[in-house]
């Protein structure tokens, strides 16, 4: 066993460790070593670590806030506070803007717990990449993209056979309006691109999103480091420049996080739009 | 999974394939986040965005309701107003009415009364006129008795003188008529 303060070390290891000569950044960025449980199948590295610290501290926060919601209820005291209109407005951007939008109140309130689970971890994963200490995104590995979008992909799927039983494949891959014999040309495309693209777009998508996003900050901040303290004469002024692009980028990273959590959210509401379409 | 396997993995190093603790680790965290929020937070949220609206709903229902009964109130005494209005209207009129009347009536007895006092006066003038004619033509008979029996009396006497009586007699009445 390994004591709470290894553990803690491991998470806030800083990402570049420079020692002389500059480094790129290679993909081995992303398999950093393992801190605990090595060679079981749940051992432990920092993006697993910190994985588990968003989850924790999205369990936290949105405990506060439920609490919040009941002791309103149970009160009566139906003006909120500020704490509490926070909340709501977090809660209400996926269940407004995203599901009702899209799928209408009775639908979209079906469906509202998987797509707020998977707004709030993309988004909570997505956030760590920028926050100094943790410096990496937890959906920058493949794992979570890859399990978001499996259930993503079992619930559209589940959608449309619970709507339309087994015409929804036929709706899916035999589009109505089509003449018979494009069939040999469109079920597959149709196929291909509604049960094998959509889950792995969702997946690589946000994945490459994160992982292009951390390589340009480590490159961005080990060349400000490396200019800095291991140049001569004018190249240290260089130093300045990529400090510059990384702060920027930084910022843009800070986007970058909330708009893949919200096109994750939106493109799984669509697809199970679509499933629950009568028409295709 | 031995170590030697994974160290083999992880030299490989290929992002699009996930490891195993990836994978458990991803699978427990979105578990344990959509029971989490599907259990927990959702519900309560929803709760307290239904209770308050239904309690919005029922201030605006009591809003409505007092204000029906506000209008209905103002209505109520609209109505008042204008049947006072009216019923002040009618005592008016009623008094116009008898006023008009009772100048009529005034009127009315006016012209009697004068009426009456003309007959009346009228009445008295006849009966003085009829008294007077009585008492004249009394006078004028006792005035003619008296002539008569002077006429008689000087007749006996003298005939010669008589027609110089009644002549003497006729001249007295006409200086008395005088």
């Amino acid at each position: 066993m390994l004591s709470s303060l290894t553990l803690l070390s491991a998470v806030l290891k800083p990402v570049a460790e420079g020692d002389g000569g500059f480094e790129a950044p290679t993909i081995n960025e992303f398999y950093p070593e393992v801190v605990a449980f090595g060679g079981t199948p749940y051992e432990l590295n920092r993006i697993m670590l910190i994985r588990l610290l968003v989850t924790g501290l999205l369990i936290l926060v949105f405990w506060l806030w439920s609490n919040r919601f009941r002791k309103s209820t149970e009160t009566g005291q139906f003006v909120p506070g500020r704490f509490q209109m926070f909340g709501e407005m977090a809660l209400n951007f996926v269940r407004k803007s995203i599901a009702h939008e899209q799928l209408g109140e009775k639908d979209g309130d079906r469906f509202l717990p998987l797509l707020t689970t998977i707004f709030f971890i993309v988004l909570g994963m997505n956030i760590t990449g920028i926050i100094p200490g943790l410096n990496i995104a937890g959906t920058s590995v493949i794992g979570l993209p890859l399990i978001l979008a499996l259930a993503a992909y079992v619930t559209f799927i589940y959608a449309g056979v619970k709507k339309h039983g087994i015409g929804f494949f036929k709706n899916s891959l035999f589009p109505a309006g089509v003449p018979a014999a494009f069939y040999i040309l469109v079920t597959p495309i149709e196929f291909l691109s509604t049960f094998i693209l959509r889950p792995v777009t969702l997946a690589l998508r946000l994945m490459m999103n994160m992982i292009a996003g951390h390589l340009l900050l480590v490159l961005c901040f080990s060349a400000t480091q490396y200019f800095f303290f291991n140049s001569e004469g004018i190249f240290k002024t260089f130093g300045a420049g990529t400090f510059t692009f990384g702060f920027v980028f930084t910022l843009f990273e800070m986007l970058v996080a909330f708009l893949q959590a919200y096109v994750f959210t939106l493109l799984t509401t669509v697809y199970i739009q679509l499933s629950l379409a009568d028409e295709h | 999974m031995t170590p030697v396997i994974h160290e083999i993995m992880h030299a490989a190093a290929n992002p699009l394939v996930p490891a195993t603790a990836d994978l458990i680790w991803s699978a427990v965290v979105f578990a344990i986040l959509l029971v989490f929020f599907w259990f927990k937070v959702l519900p309560n949220f929803k709760k307290n965005i239904d209770a308050r609206t239904e309690a919005i709903e029922g201030r605006l229902a009591l809003a409505e309701k007092a204000q029906a009964e506000a209008a209905a109130k103002t209505a109520n005494i609209e109505a008042d107003q204008a049947a006072a209005r009216q019923e002040r209207a009618e005592i008016i009129n009623a008094a116009r009415a008898e006023a008009a009347q009772v100048s009529v009536e005034i009127t009315e007895a006016a012209k009697l009364n004068a009426e009456r006092m003309i007959e009346t006066a009228k009445k008295q003038i006849e009966a003085d006129t009829q008294s007077a004619v009585i008492a004249l033509r009394a006078e004028v008979g006792s005035l003619a008795l008296e002539l008569a029996s002077s006429v008689v009396q000087n007749n006996l006497k003298e005939d010669k003188s008589a027609s110089a009586i009644v002549d003497g007699f006729l001249a007295d009445l006409e200086k008395e008529g005088k």
